[in-house]
């Protein structure tokens, strides 16, 4: 898959908010084909960071780069699924349609492109069921059916798996890994270190606003150069 | 008392003609004020929830507060614009069915448009980030969300209805209780009571409560089943 929009460069990046900063000075380069996790604890900024590379919110400070310099073509080329899926009263497929429809793919199309996405996350069979109504876990699938669908260059995602039970957690997992092998680029956010362990290749870590390390995952699971990544990754001892 | 009860019960099941021209007329006055209310109002509420702009917050306030407006001001203001002086008089419309269904709609207009408002405004607080991170534009998001919150909406427009059907104030400034012309169920209530009439003003009032009953029945109908279908 030919990678147009990066690598996305972050140069400065800060945002306040109530006159507190909550992010402050971050800089970093992400490159494709590696699936790219924002860690850190909660409040840390990540799925701040995380909307501000996606263009949802613009930093106070600094600015988001893409190797794409036209506008709309870097808005199509990626797309977002958020932590509680937010989807439309109306059916799973259409759902999917719609997004296809606002992306422009032509009507024709549509309709087949859509139910594809479906069969790809297993949820060809509730295809006709009110989005709605599906179970939790269906409803995140669901949301990466319809990003699938739109199929990104670059795919955002925060805390995706946070409100589920491991079996849909394990199920949304794999659709993630399935989009990492079919060429689109992951950036995800996480404060699961067993989700992280498994899924990234490389890691953003961020504490309070800052960007602490960015190092690869084998490289900062295992030897880890801040105080504060030291203390995190030791968190998870006292939790298992 | 009794004697007005039995009478109005009679006259209700032998479907007096007189009666029954009352009822359509009411109902066709009020139907046609929502109808044109909801073209209006929806779009309007709509609009205001998704779009962000100077003097925003004014209008949502005055929008809410004309909600209150009483039926009898209304009344006057539209008679004013109507009257044979006034800026509409060559439309010749005053104390036709025509005027009735115009001082409802304005009566009611911001009750759709402030309740459309507030429910559109709330589904956008939600999707508001995934419409964005989609590429929905504003007035398509506009457009989504009505169709989103159509339940909720059916439901607005019902209150909207409820509120023409019940009130007496505009259609009897603007309409003139004219038998057979304008008269609908409010001001025939009205009048027959001061009349003494009171077996015709029963039945009336029976009938107009059965359909405010009917009337809050199907709203909630509507709620239970679209929210069970839908999520």
């Amino acid at each position: 898959m030919q990678t147009r929009l990066l690598p996305l460069e972050l140069r400065n990046i800060g945002y306040r908010a109530n006159g507190r900063d909550v992010l402050k000075g971050i800089s970093a380069r992400i490159q494709s084909g590696s699936r790219t996790v924002i860690l850190g604890p909660n409040g840390a900024g990540k799925s701040l960071l995380l909307r501000i590379c996606h263009g949802l919110l613009d930093a106070s400070e600094g600015s988001v780069h893409w190797q794409l310099s036209d506008p709309a073509g870097v808005r199509s080329a990626q797309t977002m699924v958020f932590q509680r899926p937010i989807l439309l009263r109306r059916s799973a497929l259409a759902n999917i349609v719609y997004a296809l429809k606002v992306r422009g793919i032509p009507r024709g199309q549509r309709h087949q492109r859509a139910l594809a996405a479906l069969q790809a996350v297993d949820l060809a069979g509730v295809a006709g069921v009110p989005a709605r109504v599906l179970s939790g876990g269906e409803q995140q699938r669901l949301a990466l059916a319809r990003a699938w669908a739109m199929e990104p260059e670059v795919l955002f995602l925060d805390e995706p798996t946070s409100s589920l039970d491991p079996t849909a957690a394990r199920q949304v997992f794999d659709i993630i890994q399935r989009l990492h092998e079919s060429g689109t680029k992951i950036i995800m956010t996480t404060h699961d270190l067993g989700m992280a362990r498994h899924l990234a290749d490389d890691v953003l870590f961020l504490h309070q606003g800052e960007l602490i390390e960015q190092a690869p995952a084998a490289q900062f699971f295992a030897s880890p150069a801040s105080a504060q990544a030291r203390a995190f990754l030791s968190g998870e001892l006292l939790w298992t | 008392m009794n004697v007005a009860l039995v009478d109005a019960f009679s006259r209700l099941m032998s479907g007096d003609a007189e009666l029954l021209a009352i009822i359509a007329l009411s109902l066709q006055v009020s139907v046609g004020a929502t109808l044109i209310a909801a073209a209006l109002g929806l779009p309007l509420g709509a609009s205001i929830a998704v779009t962000r702009f100077p003097g925003r917050q004014t209008i949502i306030v005055i929008l809410n507060a004309l909600m209150g407006l009483p039926p009898v001001v209304i009344g006057l203001l539209v008679y004013l614009l109507l009257s044979r002086a006034g800026p509409l008089g060559n439309l010749g419309i005053l104390f036709t069915p025509a005027a009735m269904v115009a001082a409802q709609s304005i009566l009611i207009f911001p009750i759709v448009a402030a309740l459309a408002r507030q429910t559109i405004d709330d589904a956008w607080q939600e999707y508001a980030e995934q419409l964005r991170s989609l590429g929905v534009g504003p007035w398509q998001a506009a457009l989504t969300l009505l169709w989103d919150t159509r339940i909720t909406l059916v439901t607005v427009i019902l209150a909207g209805f409820g509120r023409a059907i019940a009130e007496v104030g505009a259609v009897m400034v603007v309409g003139g209780n004219i038998e057979g012309v304008t008269r609908v169920m409010t001001t025939a209530i009205a009048l027959e009571t001061s009349r003494g009439d009171l077996s015709m003003a029963l039945a009336l009032g029976m009938v107009l409560i059965a359909l405010v009953i009917v009337l809050n029945a199907l709203t909630h109908l509507v709620k239970e089943t679209a929210g069970k279908r839908y999520g």
